[in-house]
């Protein structure tokens, strides 16, 4: 029942976007050594910003003393991923659809669905800090040896 | 002059052309810096036509797509138009699922965009 992981991480972070990023880029290293296709490390990329930006932003309102747990696991197929920062939570029922005619032009809204969108699962603990995100990897494309 | 650090701007007849130096942008440690520097080119440079290319330009997140509504406001304010080109597919997607490509006049190539303005 366990799977293979290719590769763990498990660390806490300041709520520094630098700090963010530098997780992000060797999320997304791991990714590329592993040749995951381009379309599923952009969507990654996306909702795995868009998660500690949350977290950093409005979970921790930036406070350098709240930390951000990030934790990951990479199988040859399969991507889990959880972020989870110090502040109260929210209500992501309460986000409202950026969609919407009258939001189509509000500068804000946007990320959740973002992230809801490319990635295959999105769910949040019940305080609402901590959201859990999985992507299952591509079909790899058989545009090779496909003639006829 | 002012300073452009993430922005590569040039002039064609009465629109501002705008390039990103960086290719992987408009992520979490310049996006505050970028807003800045395109809300100045209305606000403090007085530009009114903009067209924002996005060549080479990788990567765009939330934080991008909020900046780029604000502009979108002042530019409308300022009595100017804004036009957007050279969007990457998978970027462009992001402006499909968002519904912001009907926010957005969105042009497949600089030389289209010159012209619709």
């Amino acid at each position: 029942m366990s799977e293979d992981w290719i590769c763990t991480t498990d660390e806490k972070i300041s709520s520094d976007t630098g700090e963010a990023r530098r997780v992000l880029d060797e999320l997304l290293a791991s990714l590329g050594k592993n040749q995951w296709a381009e379309e599923d490390t952009f969507g990654i990329h996306l909702a795995v910003e868009e998660a500690l930006m949350n977290a950093i932003k409005h979970g921790n309102q930036r406070d350098p003393e709240k930390s951000v747990h990030v934790i990951y696991k990479l199988s040859a197929d399969r991507l889990h991923i959880s972020v989870e920062d110090e502040g109260q939570g929210f209500n992501p029922e309460e986000v409202p659809d950026p969609t919407l005619e009258e939001n189509l032009e509000l500068p804000s809204g946007r990320g959740l669905m973002l992230m809801r969108t490319f990635m295959s699962v999105v769910d949040f603990n019940e305080r609402g800090n901590r959201v859990i995100m999985e992507k299952q990897r591509s079909a790899p494309s058989s545009d090779s040896s496909e003639e006829s | 002059m002012p300073e452009h650090r993430r922005l590569e701007v040039s002039e064609v007849s009465d629109v501002t052309v705008v390039r990103f130096t960086d290719r992987r942008i408009l992520d979490v440690t310049n996006i505050e810096e970028l807003g800045g520097e395109l809300f100045g080119l209305v606000e403090q440079e007085n530009r009114k036509n903009l067209l924002l290319n996005f060549a080479g330009v990788q990567f765009l997140s939330s934080a991008a797509l909020n900046k780029l509504i604000i502009l979108d406001r002042k530019v409308k304010r300022a009595g100017g138009k804004l036009k957007l080109s050279n969007l990457r597919p998978e970027i462009y997607e992001v402006f499909v699922i968002t519904r912001l490509h009907e926010v957005f006049d969105i042009r497949d190539d600089e030389k289209e965009a010159l012209e619709a303005f």
